[in-house]
C-alpha cells in the first residue's frame, strides 16, 4: 500500500516540477508587465517539438537541446516586441485576447512547420526504471526534479545577486519608481519574456521523454502552470513552485485514490477554492510581490 | 433607443429577411444558422463583458450544458424537446446563480481565471461521464419538435434562429436604454461610484451573468438539435475563447458589434478551410492584429471613423 | 493627428476584414468524374490510422484512373482531414454531401467520427463505408452504412481465447474514453464470463492523457490480476506499453487491432515486445501458409504500398483498400452512380477477397467478413510474429 502511495508521490512531484517551471514563467511575465501570458504553454510545446525535430534532423542532443531553448527565447522576445509592447495600456480583456491569439498562431505554425503527430525523445538511462521501496522511478524523472531544483536555485541567485535581477524585482514592485531611478523597464520587460520562453522550453524538453509532445500539448500544461502560479499567488516565484507541487501531487493522489478520470479537473477545483477563500493565493500578498 | 440603433435594427431585419434568397444550398444555410446562434450568445455575453465589465472565459460550458441537457433528456428519458430545452435553461440558471456571487467578487485576471476554471470543470465532466454523455466522441441528439411540428428543412431552422437572434438584439437595445442599462454602464465606469449612487452592483452583475448564461444554454440546446450531434468540444476552453473573441472583435459595449463579430468569426473558419494548413495561423494573426490595431473592436472603431469623417475636425 | 491615426487604424482593420471575405468557398464543378468523398484522421493522435488510409486511397485511385477509371469515368477523391474530432467530421461530411456532391463516402478512421455522421448520411441517403472498428456501427444494421474492419467484439473474443489457452484468468482492463474504447470495454465485460474469465480491475483514462501510471499502479495493486487488456487505439497504445515497462509490470499484455501498426511498435520501442493483439492477417502475410487465399492479396498490397511510400504497411491501410475495392466493385455491378443502386450493389457483394479477409454482405450483415483471417500476432524483435 505504501509502495502505491510512494508511486503516486513520485509521479506527482515529477509533473509538479513541470507545472512549477511553467508557473514561474507566468509569474515573471506578470511581474514585469501585469500581463497574463496565455501563450506560456506554447513555449513548452516549442521546446519539446523543436528538440524532437532537431534530433530527427541528425543533430546531437548537446546541440539540439540548447538550440530548442534558444528558439523559445527568441519567440518570447518576438512576442513581447510584436504584440505586447504596442498594446501597452490596453484593457485586461484585450491583453488576454492578444496572448490567446499568439498561442493559436504559434500552435498553427508548429503544426505547419513540424506536424500534428505525437513525438517522444529518448530519456536518460534508456527508460529502465529504478526500484525504490517497491515503487519505481524513471531516471528521467530524477533528472526532471534535479533540473528544476537547479533552475530554481539559479533564478533566486539571479534575482538576489545580480543588478539585472534586482532591476527586474524593482520594476515588479513599482514600474514608475524603477523608471525614475534609471532602470530601463523596456529591457526588463523583454528580458522577462525571454526568461519565460526559456523556462517553458526547458520544461517541454524535460517532460517529453516521460509523456509525449505534440503541437497542442501546451494548452493543458499552460493552464495547469497558470493554476500553479495562481494557487501560489500570482507574481510570487516561490508561490509558483509551491503551487506547482501542490497541483501535481493533488492530481496524482486523486488519480490514484479517487478517480483517474477526474485527474485533470483537480487543478481547476483547487483554483476555484483558492480564489473564493483566499484570492491572493497561498503565498501572495494582496497586489504585492514577494520572493 | 437612439436613431442610430433603430436604423441598425432596421438594417438587421432587412438583411435577415433577404438572406434566404441569396443562400443557395444547405451548407450555406448551415453557416447562416450557426451565425445566428453564435450572435445570440454573443449579444448576451456582450451585456456582461461590454456593459458590466465582467469577463467570462467559461460561457462555452453553459452552452454545452444546455446542449447536453437536450441531448440526454430527449434521447434517454423521452422528454419533449421543448421541455428539455427549458429544463436545461433552468438548470444553468440555478448553477449560474449559485456560482455568480463568489466568482463575481473577483476582478480582472482573477475573475478570468475563476470563470475559466468553472468552464474547464464542466468540460472535463462532459468528457468523463462517458455513460451519460457518450464521452469525448459525443452523442446523437434526436430532432427538435414542437407540438408535432418538426423543423427539418434549413429554411425552418433559419427562421427559428434568425428570429431568436433578432428578438435578443431588440431586447438588449431596450435593456441598455432603460434605467437598468444606465446603472450597468455606471458599473463599468466605476463600481465604487455606482455603489455610492445607490446602484446595487452585486445584484445587477448577478442578473447579467445568469441571463447571459441562460441565453447560451438555450442556444446550446437549439444547436444540439439542429446539428443532430453534440461533442464536449462545445464546452471546451477554446470555444469560450471564441465567444469572447467574437464580442471583443466586433466591439465591446456594442450590440451590433457582437453580431458582426459573431458573423465574421463563424464564417472565417469555413472560408479558411480552403487553405486548411494555414487556418489557425491566419486566425491567430487576425486576432492579435485586430486587438493591437483596433482595441475597441471593429464596429465602434468604424463608427468613430465615420463620425470623424462626417463631422470634420 | 489623433483623428488621422484613428483613420489609419480603422482602414487597416477594414483591409484585414476584406482580405478575409474575398476568399469564397469553392463551388462544385461539372459532373464528369465519379466523386468519392473521404474524411480521415490524417493527423493528430489517431494519425496512424488515417495517414496510411489516405495514402492507400490516393495510390489505388491513381492506379484505377491509369487503367481507364470505372464505368469509363475517372475517380476523383475529395478528402478532408477530420482528425479524431467528431465535430469536424460532421462539418466535413455536410460539405461532402451538399457542397462537393459526392457519390459515395469512405471514412471515419475512428468509431467516434463514424457514429457522429451516421444520422446525416442516413438522412441524405449516400452510400457510406466506414473504416472504424466498433461493432455498434453495423449492429444494428443501418441502411446506408457499411464497414470493412473486423469488430472490437471479435477482437475481444480472440484475446480471451488466447488468454484461456495460456491459463490466465484475472483481467486488468484499461480503456480510453472514445467510442471504440468504450465499445470494446463493454464487449470485454460482457464476454469475460462466457470465456470463464473475470474483469478484476476496470480503469479509464482520458483522451489526451500522456501518463497512465496511476491507472496501471491501481491495476497492479489489485489482487488476482494476471493479464492486462488495453481497449484503445492511436498514440495512447504506445504510452500504455511504455508505462507498463516503466512500472516494472511484466504481466501478459494484450491490445486490440487498434494498435496494428508499426507506429505502435516504434512509439513504444522495447516496451512493445511481447504485446499480443488480434489483427488482419495482411500484416503477417509472408508468414501465412501458401494455400491461404489471403496471402496473395496481402503480399500484393504490401509490395505496392511499401514500394511507393517506403514505410511498412498497417492493417488500417488495408481497411481503406477494401473499402475502395468494395465501392468500385459495386459501381461496376450497378453500372451507374445512382445512390440506391450502388447501395444495393454493396449489400449484395459476394466473396470479395480483400486485405482484411473475404467479404459476403447481406441485408442483415453490413460487414460480411469471415473470421479466419483475423489472427493473433505478437510483437517480436520490433516486428509482428504470427502466434500459432
Amino acid at each position: 500500500m505504501t509502495a502505491a502511495l510512494l508511486q503516486y508521490l513520485i509521479s506527482g512531484v515529477t509533473i509538479g516540477a513541470i507545472y512549477a517551471l511553467v508557473g514561474l514563467g507566468f509569474s515573471i511575465i506578470y511581474n514585469a508587465s501585469k500581463v497574463i501570458n496565455f501563450a506560456q504553454g506554447e513555449f513548452v510545446m516549442i521546446g519539446g517539438m523543436a528538440a524532437v525535430f532537431l534530433v530527427a534532423d541528425g543533430l546531437p542532443m548537446v546541440a539540439a537541446l540548447p538550440l530548442a531553448v534558444l528558439l523559445a527565447v527568441l519567440v518570447g522576445i518576438g512576442l513581447e516586441r510584436v504584440a505586447i509592447a504596442p498594446a501597452r495600456g490596453a484593457s485586461v480583456v484585450t491583453l488576454i485576447i492578444i496572448t490567446i491569439g499568439a498561442s493559436i498562431l504559434l500552435r498553427g505554425t508548429a503544426q505547419l512547420v513540424w506536424d500534428r503527430n505525437f513525438h517522444t525523445l529518448p530519456g536518460i538511462g534508456g527508460g529502465m526504471p529504478i526500484e525504490v521501496l517497491g515503487a519505481t522511478i524513471l531516471p528521467q524523472a530524477v533528472l526532471v526534479i534535479c533540473a528544476t531544483m537547479a533552475i530554481v536555485a539559479a533564478l533566486f541567485w539571479f534575482f538576489k545577486a545580480t543588478r539585472t535581477g534586482q532591476a527586474m524585482l524593482a520594476t515588479s514592485y513599482d514600474p514608475t519608481a524603477a523608471l525614475l531611478v534609471g532602470i530601463d523597464t523596456r529591457r526588463v520587460l523583454t528580458l522577462a519574456f525571454a526568461l519565460a520562453g526559456g523556462l517553458g522550453a526547458i520544461a517541454g524538453i524535460l517532460i517529453t521523454p516521460i509523456g509525449m509532445t505534440y503541437a497542442g500539448v501546451g494548452v493543458m500544461l499552460g493552464l495547469k502552470g497558470f493554476s500553479a502560479a495562481m494557487v501560489g499567488g500570482l507574481g510570487s516565484p516561490m508561490g509558483a513552485i509551491a503551487g506547482g507541487l501542490v497541483v501535481g501531487i493533488a492530481e496524482a493522489l486523486t488519480a490514484g485514490y479517487l478517480s483517474s478520470a477526474y485527474k485533470d479537473a483537480v487543478a481547476f477545483v483547487i483554483i476555484l477554492l483558492v480564489l473564493v477563500t483566499r484570492p491572493s493565493g497561498l503565498f501572495g500578498r494582496r497586489d504585492g510581490i514577494s520572493l | 433607443m437612439s436613431a442610430g440603433q433603430s436604423a441598425g435594427l432596421g438594417l438587421l431585419a432587412v438583411i435577415l429577411a433577404a438572406l434566404p434568397f441569396v443562400l443557395d444550398n444547405p451548407y450555406h444555410f448551415e453557416i447562416a444558422i450557426l451565425v445566428c446562434l453564435n450572435a445570440t450568445v454573443c449579444v448576451g455575453l456582450n451585456l456582461l463583458i461590454g456593459y458590466a465589465g465582467q469577463i467570462s472565459l467559461g460561457h462555452a460550458g453553459f452552452f454545452a450544458l444546455g446542449g447536453y441537457a437536450s441531448a440526454i433528456l430527449t434521447l434517454s428519458y423521452d422528454w419533449p424537446p421543448l421541455g428539455a430545452l427549458a429544463a436545461g435553461a433552468l438548470g444553468v440558471a440555478v448553477l449560474a446563480h449559485v456560482v455568480a456571487r463568489p466568482i463575481l467578487q473577483l476582478k480582472g485576471h482573477y475573475l478570468a481565471m475563476g470563470t475559466l476554471g468553472l468552464g474547464v470543470i464542466i468540460s472535463i465532466a462532459l468528457n468523463r461521464e462517458v455513460e451519460l454523455t457518450g464521452g469525448p466522441d459525443g452523442t446523437i441528439v434526436p430532432p427538435f419538435s414542437v407540438l408535432g411540428w418538426m423543423p427539418f428543412e434549413s429554411l425552418e431552422w433559419y427562421a427559428i434562429t434568425a428570429g431568436l437572434m433578432f428578438v435578443t438584439v431588440w431586447l438588449s437595445l431596450n435593456l441598455i436604454g432603460s434605467p437598468i442599462g444606465r446603472a450597468l454602464r455606471a458599473l463599468h465606469g466605476s463600481e465604487v461610484a455606482a455603489e455610492t449612487l445607490g446602484v446595487n452592483t452585486a445584484s445587477h452583475k448577478n442578473l447579467l451573468f445568469v441571463a447571459s448564461a441562460v441565453l447560451a444554454a438555450v442556444c446550446g440546446s437549439l444547436y444540439a438539435h439542429f446539428s443532430g450531434f453534440i461533442t464536449p468540444t462545445e464546452g471546451a476552453f477554446h470555444h469560450s475563447i471564441e465567444l469572447v473573441t467574437m464580442v471583443v472583435l466586433g466591439g465591446m459595449a456594442s450590440v451590433f458589434g457582437a453580431v458582426v463579430g459573431a458573423a465574421l468569426l463563424t464564417i472565417a473558419p469555413q472560408v479558411l478551410t480552403v487553405f486548411h494548413d494555414y487556418e489557425s495561423i491566419v486566425f491567430g494573426a487576425v486576432l492579435m492584429g485586430m486587438m493591437i490595431v483596433l482595441p475597441r473592436g471593429l464596429v465602434p472603431g468604424l463608427v468613430r471613423l465615420v463620425q470623424s469623417v462626417g463631422f470634420g475636425r | 493627428m489623433k483623428i488621422r491615426s484613428m483613420k489609419r487604424r480603422a482602414a487597416f482593420g477594414l483591409g484585414l476584414l476584406l482580405g478575409l471575405l474575398t476568399f469564397a468557398p469553392p463551388g462544385g464543378s461539372a459532373a464528369e468524374p465519379i466523386r468519392i468523398g473521404a474524411f480521415l484522421a490524417v493527423t493528430g493522435p489517431a494519425s496512424f490510422l488515417g495517414a496510411p488510409e489516405l495514402k492507400t486511397l490516393e495510390m489505388y485511385i491513381e492506379e484505377i484512373n491509369g487503367a481507364g477509371g470505372v464505368l469509363d469515368r475517372p475517380l476523383e477523391l475529395i478528402a478532408y482531414d477530420a482528425q479524431h474530432d467528431a465535430k469536424k467530421a460532421v462539418t466535413f461530411v455536410k460539405r461532402l454531401i451538399f457542397q462537393d456532391r459526392v457519390d459515395l463516402i469512405i471514412g471515419g478512421s475512428t468509431t467516434g467520427t463514424t457514429m457522429a455522421v451516421i444520422p446525416l448520411v442516413e438522412r441524405a441517403g449516400v452510400p457510406f463505408i466506414s473504416l472504424a472498428g466498433a461493432s455498434v456501427i453495423i449492429d444494428p444494421v443501418k441502411r446506408w452504412v457499411f464497414k470493412t474492419p473486423h469488430t472490437d467484439r471479435l477482437a475481444v473474443a480472440r484475446v480471451f481465447e488466447d488468454m484461456v489457452a495460456r491459463g490466465l484468468s484475472g483481467i486488468g482492463l484499461l480503456s480510453g474514453s472514445g467510442g471504440f474504447d468504450q465499445s470494446c470495454r463493454g464487449n470485454a465485460k460482457a464476454l469475460a464470463e462466457v470465456h470463464g474469465l473475470t474483469v478484476l480491475a476496470d480503469e479509464l483514462h482520458a483522451s489526451g492523457d500522456t501518463d497512465m501510471t496511476p491507472q496501471l499502479t491501481r491495476i497492479r495493486t489489485t489482487p488476482g490480476v494476471d493479464a492486462i487488456l488495453y481497449c484503445g487505439f492511436g498514440a495512447p497504445t504506445s504510452i500504455v506499453a511504455k508505462n507498463l515497462r516503466q512500472l516494472g509490470i511484466d504481466l501478459p499484455h494484450y491490445q486490440t487491432h487498434g494498435s496494428a501498426s508499426q507506429k505502435f511498435i516504434d512509439g513504444a520501442g522495447a516496451a512493445a515486445e511481447g504485446t499480443r493483439l488480434p489483427a488482419a492477417a495482411v500484416i503477417v502475410a509472408e508468414q501465412l501458409p501458401d494455400d491461404n487465399p489471403q496471402k496473395a492479396v496481402g503480399l500484393a498490397y504490401r509490395e505496392a504500398y511499401e514500394a511507393r511510400y517506403q514505410e511498412p504497411i498497417s492493417t488500417f491501410g488495408g481497411h481503406a483498400y477494401d473499402a475502395l475495392m468494395l465501392a468500385v466493385g459495386a459501381l461496376e455491378r450497378a453500372g451507374t452512380t445512382d445512390k440506391e443502386a450502388v447501395r444495393t450493389a454493396i449489400e449484395t457483394t459476394e466473396r470479395y477477397i480483400g486485405a482484411d479477409g473475404i467479404y459476403t454482405m447481406s441485408p442483415t450483415d453490413h460487414l460480411g467478413l469471415d473470421t479466419e483471417s483475423f489472427v493473433m500476432v505478437e510483437v517480436h524483435d520490433g516486428g509482428w510474429r504470427l502466434v500459432e
